[in-house]
């Protein structure tokens, strides 16, 4: 006879989700809720997420969950405060969590129209730099020469030419209390944010870094491992800012080359494998190091 | 019962919402909506409504915000007209899948290019396919009541999809007409407040919006259907207790105006129904057996009623305003979906007409009588509707 583990109390997401394995979206779900806690209403566009929690008849969600469509998540959230607020339930607070291709491209004008309103939404985007769920097209989270399948890299392409909406900075411009930047590499810091976020009222925003080892391509154990190297290259700094100025940053203990992190990943690897990718690995570098300077992730 | 008042058509469509009590109210400007949702925001910028208005970027937000609104359990309200109803149609569509049931005005308006801001049916008939309820309405009074029902047939545990009313653009939402309203006390006995019995609760967590695979796909979207087929009965009984509060008739899902003995009846919905029955007392007077079948409901069908309506006729003169390209009018196509194969069905002549604000007078009803007497009495087969008053010098 076997005994079913109990799941533990406090998880309001639990296993049996048909996410990939190694999925650092997954993870991060997990933990956002963690530090959410229960009293939550959560809204999600269609995207990862969205797929791989509700195939009809199964969830694991054990707080209530809605997907409406793709660019309009936002939007929904703002139906919900507004309807949360008109029956006086006061204290049940809403969290959006979605993916890039619906945070940075498709839902960006519900999103901007959400925090130019002030709701009182936590937005979180889980940002896996690409529309994994179709098999991992473009998005403007996609950072500059990965490549992906609807910009490739080819005789005549180094992958995408264009650099990744700055979308915090954007957020920020909105003047709303809380943005912050993450990654499921760091999950205690992770959850100090989203505690953080909760306890302001009105649109805050927190940009996930969540490694996808199916389309970054890298072995799916290694998910935490791309993350730390995202994080410690400079390429995803991690920070946060109230009311417009930033308070914290996450200062990089051991600054690695970005090579370290763009060599593990086959979305990068046309870069190795020639003169004109060296450059373009010097240009990655360059980036990093201006975050690493705009941010002061170095410490002293 | 007294409260009789002389009011644009957009300001009794206003008090109608506030009577229904609404939590959440939301809208992008576009005309000819713009009186409706700015009513609106005036009665609540005075507190005379208790509810929380959205002011959203978009169309496609306006709809999102009653989507989640309505699944937190709120009644929600929004008007559209012309790109954007087209621009929530996505929104429309999962709304209906997900059975959640606000009310939204559809204030008709032509469909770009070219751009036009005038009436026709081009806007709300290409959303007929959404899982939407859709009613029209005649007159401003009539789109005062029917907004009382709305919310009483979205909400009923049967039905649970959207309503859209359906008025004609300037015609009515612009007009002044004498409007008897209901007593507040009346619309609340009528109308208890939204109770569902599934609504977005941490203390009850449930998923909404799920993906589904073809194990499940098409029974959710018969539900929809036979939610709105099995849901005919129940809103034949809510309009007849609408009936019952207001005093007048709105009974029914059609409404025929001296049928009785008709060889020829119009069909037609929508404000031009007004001009449709003077054009048939000149033409009774003078001798002619022509009558009209106004469709209030136009989603789900009323094929039934319109069957016992039309059967004795001989032919059948739809005035379409609105055209699926390549093909034929709206409600043409309907009628003869639904009339084709039965024994002794009369013949369908559909006619394409008001496009765009194009005037639609009582001349127009005679020619276009006289024209579907004349292809009924040379058995004439047509291909093809037939565009009424068309400018030969432009499109040739």
């Amino acid at each position: 006879m076997t005994v079913k583990k109990e799941t533990p109390k406090e998880s309001l997401f639990v296993s049996g989700h048909r996410a990939c394995h190694g999925c650092g979206m997954a993870l991060g779900a997990r933990h956002i809720l963690e530090a959410t806690g229960d009293d939550v209403i959560v809204v999600s566009p269609t995207g990862c997420l969205e797929t791989f929690t509700s195939p009809y008849g199964f969830s694991p969600w054990r707080v209530p969950w809605i997907h409406h469509v793709f660019e309009n998540a936002p939007a929904v959230a703002s139906g919900v405060v507004a309807a949360l607020r008109a029956q006086g339930r006061d204290h049940t607070r809403v969290v959006a969590i979605g993916g890039d291709g619906g945070t940075f491209d498709i839902g960006f004008g519900a999103l901007s129209g959400m925090l130019e309103r002030g709701d009182d939404v936590l937005y979180i985007c889980v940002d896996n730099g690409a529309y994994m769920n179709t098999g991992g097209q473009r998005s403007a989270a996609t950072p500059p020469w990965a490549a992906t399948t609807t910009a490739p890299a080819g005789r005549q392409s180094m992958g995408k030419a264009e650099m990744k909406k700055d979308l915090p900075e954007i957020v920020a411009a909105h003047g709303i209390p809380y943005v912050a930047t993450a990654s499921i590499a760091y999950l205690g810091d992770l959850k100090k944010k989203v505690k953080k976020a909760m306890t302001f009222h009105g649109p805050r925003y927190i940009q996930i870094d969540t490694p996808c080892p199916s389309v970054w391509s890298f072995p799916s154990h290694l998910t935490l491992e791309i993350g730390r190297l995202g994080v410690n290259s400079g390429l995803v700094p991690l920070f946060e800012k109230e009311n417009g100025t930033i308070t914290a940053t996450r200062k990089i203990k051991r600054k690695v080359p970005v090579s370290d992190y763009l060599d593990k990943q086959k979305r990068y690897r046309h870069l190795f494998d020639s003169e004109q990718g060296q450059f373009e690995i010097e240009k990655i570098q360059a980036l990093a190091d201006t975050n690493i300077e705009k941010y002061g992730l170095l410490s002293v | 019962m007294d409260d009789i008042r002389v009011v644009e058509g957009s300001e009794a469509v206003a008090l109608a919402i506030k009577a229904c009590r609404p939590h959440v109210i939301s809208a992008f400007p576009i005309s000819p909506q713009t009186h409706i949702v700015e009513g609106l925001a005036k009665m609540v910028a005075d507190g005379d409504i208790d509810a929380e208005y959205v002011r959203v970027e978009s169309e496609f937000s306006a709809a999102s915000v009653l989507a989640g609104a309505s699944a937190a359990g709120s009644r929600s309200y929004t008007a559209s007209s012309s790109q954007g109803l087209l621009l929530m149609t996505e929104v429309l569509y999962a709304s209906a899948g997900m059975r959640l049931p606000f009310v939204m005005t559809g204030v008709n308006r032509s469909i770009s290019a070219p751009i036009n801001i005038q009436v026709d049916h081009q806007d709300s008939m290409s959303l007929r396919d959404a899982g939407l309820i859709q009613f029209y309405v005649e007159s401003v009074q009539e789109a005062y009541d029917m907004h009382l029902a709305a919310f009483k047939i979205a909400e009923d545990p049967n039905i649970m999809l959207p309503v859209m009313v359906c008025m004609d653009g300037w015609v009515l939402t612009h007009s002044y007409e004498r409007v008897q309203f209901v007593d507040q006390q009346a619309v609340d006995d009528f109308l208890p407040p939204f109770a569902p019995e599934h609504y977005l609760d941490p203390a009850a967590p449930k998923t909404w919006g799920s993906y589904a695979e073809s194990d499940v796909m098409m029974e959710f979207k018969y539900a929809i259907h036979k939610a709105m087929t099995d849901g005919k009965p129940r809103i034949r009984e809510i309009l007849r207790e609408l009936s019952a509060m207001t005093g007048r008739d709105n009974n029914g899902l059609i409404e025929t105006y001296r049928t009785d003995g008709a060889d020829i009846i119009l069909v037609a919905l929508g404000s031009v129904t007004g001009t449709v029955k003077d054009a048939i007392d000149e033409l009774r007077d003078a001798g002619r057996k022509v009558g009209l079948l106004k469709i209030r409901c136009y989603r789900p069908f009323p094929h039934e009623e319109i069957w016992q309506a039309v059967k004795d006729a001989n032919v059948i003169a739809v005035m379409d305003a609105s055209f699926s390209m390549g093909s034929e009018g709206s409600i043409g196509l309907d009628l003869k979906a639904k009339l084709f194969g039965r024994p002794q069905a009369p013949m369908v002549v559909d006619f394409v007409a008001g496009l765009g604000g194009r005037e639609i007078n009582a001349r127009t009803i005679r020619r276009l009588v006289v024209r579907a007497e004349e292809i009924h009495r040379l058995g004439l087969v047509l291909p093809e509707a037939q565009w009424v008053n068309l400018d030969a010098s432009i499109v040739s």
